[in-house]
């Protein structure tokens, strides 16, 4: 046997690979089990980026199926109320180039906003407590709604099932507490307000001069 | 009038980036003397040729990118910039060589990577290097000093040399650091005595070892107006002379110098107060740059001993510039009521 | 006694002082001016509330806004007067915004309520001191403005063996303390040795004070004689007056981040705070003013002022000859951590140690910024070793991630990283803003959360209810092919064949197996609603928690009802169907068996009774059809109904003892099992009901046989049936029971909202009452007859036309771009409006 071997190096050479590559094979696997690191699966993972908004503007029947569809390879910018910083996270998450948002699905708002049933009007036929996603309203048959605006998320489903329009969008006030520091402008923008006088005068001799 | 609505705090201290950038430069102005008045007007030359169009550079690009021009040119950064670069190439060198340097200093090491602030190099020293690559051998001619030489070439011949080419006889010599590395079976002292340059000065040869304390000088004044902190200088010349020390052995033919030697010759001092303090390329916490420091240091012995290129400060802190975030991801200060440093790499939401 | 040593502090900066300038005038009163402004919250916490209304007289020291909670702090009237208003006023605050204000308008006289003084109060006891300290208002003077009793209450695992009074005053301008302490050091020594009273005398009480205030720190010491407070100076240097900092200067220890000092054994206090609580304590005055510097070249007296809280800022201002032309702009505080106002007509509020009124010479615009160098200037000046280039750096990028593990967090912003920045960048903006931007972050991520878990939730319900309903309609098929089968029975007069029992199992199999199933889910759905339980454990998300889990046990136990009852009457049955199926009851009783060992102690007594009682049931059965059939076994049998009866009555002895209440008519129920069964059942749903889900369940059953009954009472009066009268009236009783349930409902509801959500009590007020008011409106609507209804229909809709009308007539005028929709909408409101019309002619 090793004199057939010695007489043969190729067969050496194989004998050798082969019997590297299953040591090598061996121990991969037996780390890929022994060391497996228990991750969140990728789903779970979309959905918490997700804002949870469950307002079905991506075209599924809420954030999870949308999840779902992510992580099989539907594109990330559907989400409008979660904007472009979900699309980001979402981007850093799955290490894609991050897109703009589809503007098929909706603009992002710059306000948060949060359904308001104008109780007057309301005749209590329950349509909008059927259409939340949230049960954020309260309500019986014949009863008049109201919407719990902590759980409102403002996602808008309510608005179109109501039968006499009395559920308005209200942009959600910042109060006193609520109000932060913004950032301030870039420092090169600072700079450019600086000299705004002086393109300013550079403009009116250039109009001047047109004129 | 409508009250002005900012942020606290409503109080500044004085001192902006234009005035350290003048104070780093005016610091520069012992070394310069001694420069002129052993190696003649080279220079000089350089340096204002240097400064004049790395501040036409900065202001053409400024210019491109439309922004304010006076407004960035009034930090000063480009004079500094064309400063050191003229320091930093030998006297007499041809003028391309100069604009060259200084156009890929602000244009290529600079603007390029975003301008003020954002170069991971120091322009200088990328410049100095792009030139000591391309252009090796006008790179390595330094002037004859004073005492050697006689007289130092007029203003005349010297303008003539850098604008026309005509060469001036005889007004190169060899430079300490060239002298030790091409030694070849001497003994140190027998060197010293041999060489006209070594044996005209008392520990590294004539000029250079004059031209390092006015740097000197000019650090430590930079060093009281707090303009850097002592860290990365310090370590710096700490592990040179550090390595010096190790490996010297008393003068053999084939030893490196001793640590003055080492201190004052080349351009140490100009390195570890001018080029290593630059702050945009280094790394940014105490401990980083003690670091960031002392590991130039035992590079620049590294390339001057065992190198292709007899003085290795250019290359030196390039290479360190490159590790610079790697030291800062490593270095974060331990904050007041944490127990250790948190690294970079600690999850937020463990 | 040990002296202190003095350590140092990392970083720091010298700005130049100013504070000689306010120092060469004595410390004057001001005048009380003609309207006093007094926010609700002037404290970090709860706003207060007020408790007078407009038109008041109230007298000085009266208490008209109170503490809401502990965290909160009362307010009080600083002089007598009017109550003006109760309106939103802009505050000092950085955002120029309004809150909530008391508007006073003195009357000069300055009548006081009368103060109770102590002379004895070395004697009283701690909670006394503490309740008077709570009473008078007092929140922290230097600058946070904490409510100062909270810190004197340390929890009981934080023993506290340093008392530090923050006498630095380290900002540059400001000089109130410095005048405090020279003028009044006899109070300032009074109240830290209250303080030490109230903290059991610490080992160490210390008062710290920079050195640049030396006659000061004199005068402490000249008054602390012959006590145990040490009067520690130290060298000048900002922000060494940060209290974390002060700590680590007189201590040497760091208040680990995300802790309070007294966590480490250390309770601070400012000078001003320490004076207010020794004259709150023994005179009993509440906080109503406070010793503030004015300052600045703006103004042509510059000095230290007594002031009363709420005065306007303007007027303090025309007392010192404030030029509006020469101010660069007005900061209330220093010129380190102070902010600038927005207008004038703010009011000085407890906090307020400085107003600032700089000339463009003293405190110039700042210059725009420029790049950052990386000088790390920033870095040597911050005294918390940040590195704010890099803090920089991530805040422009809106790395948040990087933010936090740079420790944010952990930034004072004592602004000297911005004072020492040669490219003038406004740094403590940027932390500012990013600290926002996480703050908004995480609110968001658990909005996000919660959300998530209420849509899980309702997806749940929903599938449950299909599930339930599903399960229904298999009862019904399967009743229905059980008649039927009974039908063939009869007609073929045959037995039993065993084959339709076996399609009968097969089915009642799959019906046990959703079930079960729903079981399984319900039980999912509670381990998960206990998971994160342990990990987030503040007390708020705690408490939902709480809510959810419980909502989750309520899902099992009636799932699990649900399963044991439909497995008992599928024993039942089979039973009578074929005695030959033993495998069925078996896995019941295995099923049983497993539900019991996951219940509790009451609750498997009460199954067990339960069981005993079925069990019982059958035997009596049994013995019945013995006594028929086979007389020779009912003896037996007999014997065992007996002992069985004792077990059930021990059993159910031990359940009275265990749930006295619920247990209470379940007790002699040994002759009468069925009812005691029944109201076990029913004390079991109302255990598992809450009485507000038990109200809307009655009252929607009340709807529902209302709905009925008026039904009934039309088609009686339709037929002109006699029985139309009675219909009416009982259908008028169900009316009114309706009411009181719906009464009854908001109550409930209103007390359960406040108890889920007691961390914000304005919402949930503002919740209950819209409840309140829906449930109101709905009873009314409920009430009301048909026509009624259509009438209210046809107003409202009326008043929306009006609107609509009037609303298109102005975009006529305007020529508005929507002037097309508002036309539709108009025609489509009249559309309606026609048809209600209509069918309110039709009814009457």
């Amino acid at each position: 046997m090793l004199e057939t071997i010695a007489q043969h190096p190729i067969a050496a050479a194989l004998i050798a690979l082969i019997g590297l590559a299953l040591l090598f094979g061996a121990l991969l696997g037996f780390a890929a089990v022994r060391f497996k690191v228990e991750g969140d699966p990728i789903v779970e993972q979309i959905d918490n980026l997700l804002p949870q908004t469950q307002c079905g503007q991506c075209g599924y029947p809420g954030c999870r199926p949308y999840a779902q569809a992510i992580a099989n390879g539907d594109s990330i910018n559907k989400c409008p109320p979660g904007g472009q910083t979900t699309i980001n996270e979402l981007a850093d998450l799955l290490d894609v180039e991050a897109p703009t948002l589809d503007e098929e699905h909706g603009e992002e708002a710059d306000v948060a906003t949060v359904a308001v049933i104008r109780e007057d009007e309301c005749i209590g036929c329950t349509k909008c407590i059927q259409a939340c996603p949230m049960d954020a309203i309260l309500g019986a048959a014949k009863q008049m709604h109201t919407v719990i605006a902590d759980e409102c998320t403002g996602c808008d489903l309510c608005v179109e099932p109501c039968p006499v329009d009395c559920i308005d969008m209200i942009p959600l006030a910042t109060s006193i507490k609520e109000w932060r520091w913004e950032l301030p402008a870039a420092s090169h923008e600072q700079a450019d307000n600086l000299i705004a006088t002086d393109q300013g005068r550079g403009s009116e001799q250039n109009s001047g001069e047109a004129a | 009038m409508a009250l002005l609505r900012i942020s606290s705090p409503h109080t500044h201290r004085a001192l902006g980036t234009g005035a350290v950038m003048r104070t780093v430069v005016l610091a520069t102005l012992p070394g310069l003397a001694v420069l002129t008045y052993f190696f003649g007007v080279g220079s000089l030359h350089n340096v204002l040729l240097a400064s004049i169009t790395a501040m036409g550079f900065e202001a053409a690009v400024m210019k491109l990118r439309g922004r304010p021009v006076w407004f960035y040119l009034r930090d000063c950064s480009a004079l500094v910039t064309g400063v050191l670069l003229g320091l930093a190439l030998p006297p007499y060198c041809p003028w391309w060589l100069v604009v060259l340097g200084s156009g890929v200093a602000i244009v290529l090491a600079k603007q390029l990577y975003g301008g003020m602030g954002f170069n991971p190099f120091n322009p200088a020293m990328v410049a100095y290097v792009v030139l000591l690559i391309s252009f090796p051998l006008h790179m390595s001619q330094w002037a004859a000093p004073l005492d050697i030489g006689g007289q130092t070439p007029g203003v005349v011949q010297a303008l003539q040399q850098i604008w026309l080419g005509t060469s001036i006889d005889g007004y190169t010599a060899a430079t300490p650091l060239d002298t030790v590395k091409q030694n070849s079976g001497l003994m140190l002292n027998d060197l010293y005595l041999q060489d006209p340059v070594l044996s005209a000065g008392q520990f590294v040869g004539a000029g250079w070892e004059w031209a390092n304390l006015a740097f000197l000088v000019g650090g430590a004044y930079l060093l009281y107006r707090r303009i850097f902190t002592w860290h990365a200088p310090v370590a710096m010349l700490a592990s040179l002379s550090i390595m010096a020390f190790l490996f010297y052995d008393g003068g053999s033919s084939t030893s490196g110098g001793s640590v003055l030697f080492h201190l004052f010759s080349g351009a140490t001092m100009l390195g570890a107060f001018f080029i290593v303090t630059d702050p945009v390329s280094s790394a940014v916490s105490t401990r980083g740059r003690l670091i960031y420091g002392a590991a130039i240091g035992v590079l620049i012995y590294v390339i001057r001993i065992w190198g292709n290129y007899p003085d290795g400060i250019a290359f030196a802190v390039l290479l360190m510039n490159f590790a610079a975030p790697f030291i800062d991801y490593y270095t974060l200060p331990r904050t007041y009521g944490h127990k250790k440093s948190e690294r970079a790499t600690r999850k937020v939401d463990q | 006694m040990e002296l202190i040593k003095v350590w140092d502090i990392p970083g720091g900066v010298h700005p130049p002082e100013n504070k000689t300038q306010s120092l060469l005038e004595p410390l004057g009163p001001l005048a009380i001016a003609p309207q006093l402004i007094l926010p609700v919250s002037q404290h970090i916490g709860a706003p207060a509330k007020p408790i007078v209304e407009v038109g008041d007289q109230v007298l000085g020291g009266q208490v008209i806004a109170e503490a809401d909670g502990v965290f909160s702090a009362n307010v009080h009237a600083p002089t007598s007067g009017r109550i003006a208003a109760i309106v939103e006023h802009t505050v000092p605050h950085p955002s120029g915004m309004t809150d909530l204000c008391i508007i006073l308008d003195t009357d000069g006289k300055d009548d006081w309520t009368p103060l109770s003084p102590w002379e004895d109060y070395a004697e009283r006891n701690k909670d006394d001191l503490l309740a008077r300290i709570r009473e008078s208002g007092i929140a922290g003077l230097g600058g946070a403005g904490f409510p100062a009793a909270v810190k004197l209450n340390p929890r009981a695992n934080h023993p506290i063996d340093t008392l530090i009074i923050n006498g630095t005053e380290c900002e540059p301008y400001i000089t109130a303390d410095d005048v405090l302490m020279r003028e009044r050091a006899q109070e300032v020594i009074a109240g830290t040795q209250i303080l030490a009273q109230l903290l059991n005398q610490p080992e160490r009480v210390v008062i710290g004070v920079e050195d640049n205030k030396p006659e000061a720190i004199a005068a402490l010491r000249k008054a602390a004689e012959g006590s145990a407070i040490q009067v520690v100076s130290f060298p000048t240097k900002y922000p060494s007056g940060g209290e974390k900092q002060l700590i680590q200067i007189l201590t040497g220890r760091e208040v680990p981040a995300g802790q309070i000092p007294a966590a480490i054994g250390v309770v601070c206090q400012n000078v001003g705070t320490t004076a207010a609580i020794y004259r709150a304590v023994r005179f009993g005055e509440p906080l109503v003013k406070r010793i503030t510097t004015v300052v600045g070249e703006a103004l042509q007296t510059q000095r230290n002022i007594e002031v009363l809280f709420g005065t306007p800022v303007n007027f303090v201002l025309e007392q010192h000859g404030y030029q509006h032309k020469k101010a660069s702009r007005l900061v209330m505080g220093g010129p380190m951590m102070g902010f600038s106002l927005p207008d004038l007509s703010v009011p000085v509020v407890k906090t307020t140690n400085c107003l600032l009124a700089p000339s463009k010479k003293e405190l110039p615009p700042p210059e725009p910024a420029m790049a950052c160098i990386r000088c790390g200037m920033c870095a040597e000046a911050c005294p918390v070793e940040l590195l704010p280039q890099q803090l920089f750096w991530y805040a422009q990028a809106e790395d948040l991630e990087k933010l936090e593990t740079h420790n944010l967090f952990d930034c004072i912003e004592c602004g000297a990283c911005s004072y020492v920045c040669p490219s003038h960048i406004p740094l403590v903006q940027y932390y500012r803003a990013a600290k926002g931007e996480i703050r908004q972050h995480r609110i968001d991520k658990e909005k996000s959360d919660r959300s998530r878990r209420r849509f899980e939730f309702r997806q749940d319900r929903i599938a449950k209810e299909e599930a339930e309903k599903e399960a229904k309609r298999l009862a019904r098929k399967k009743a229905a092919e059980e008649a039927k089968k009974k039908l063939a029975e009869q007609k073929a007069n045959t037995p039993a064949e065993p084959k339709p029992a076996a399609v009968s199992t097969q089915d009642t199999d799959k019906q046990r197996a959703k079930l079960e199933r729903l079981l399984a889910s319900a039980h999912e759905r509670l381990k998960k609603a206990e998971q994160p339980l342990a990990e987030e454990a503040t007390d708020e998300q705690a408490e939902k928690q709480a809510a959810s889990i419980k909502q989750a046990q309520l899902k099992v136990s009636d799932a699990q009802k649900k399963l044991d009852a439909f497995i008992a009457s599928q024993g039942e049955n089979n039973r009578q169907a074929s005695s030959t199926e033993a495998n069925d009851p078996v896995a019941a009783a295995i099923e049983r068996a497993k539900a019991k060992q996951t219940m509790s102690p009451e609750e498997k007594l009460r199954n067990s009774v339960e069981s005993l009682q079925k069990r019982l049931q059958k035997a009596e059965q049994k013995v019945i059809e013995a006594k028929d059939n086979k007389p020779d076994m009912v003896e037996a049998l007999q014997q065992g109904v007996d002992k069985l009866k004792d077990k059930l009555s021990a059993a159910q002895n031990e359940l009275a003892e265990l749930t006295p209440a619920a247990a209470a008519p379940a007790t002699p129920a040994n002759a009468t099992p069925d009812v005691a069964q029944a109201a076990i059942e029913r004390a079991k749903a109302k255990l598992a009901m809450s009485p507000e889900e038990k109200l809307r369940s009655s009252l929607e059953s009340l709807y529902k046989r209302l709905e009925k009954a008026e039904q009934k009472a039309a088609g009686a009066k339709q037929e002109d049936s006699d029985k139309a009268e009675a219909l009416q009236q009982g259908v008028e009783r169900l009316k009114e029971k309706i009411a009181s349930t719906q009464k009854e409902l908001a109550e409930a509801t209103l007390s359960t909202v406040a108890e889920e959500t007691p961390q914000d009590p304005a919402t949930s007020d503002a919740a209950s009452l819209a409840i309140e008011k829906a449930k109101a409106k709905a009873a009314a609507m409920a009430t009301m007859s048909a026509s009624d209804k259509l009438r209210n229909q046809v107003d409202s809709l009326q008043a929306r036309l009006e609107k609509a009308q009037a609303r298109l007539e102005k975009a006529e005028q305007e020529n508005d771009d929507n002037i097309d929709a508002f036309r539709t909408g108009v025609s489509k409101l009249e559309e309606k409006l026609a048809t209600a019309r209509d069918q309110l002619a039709e009814l009457t």
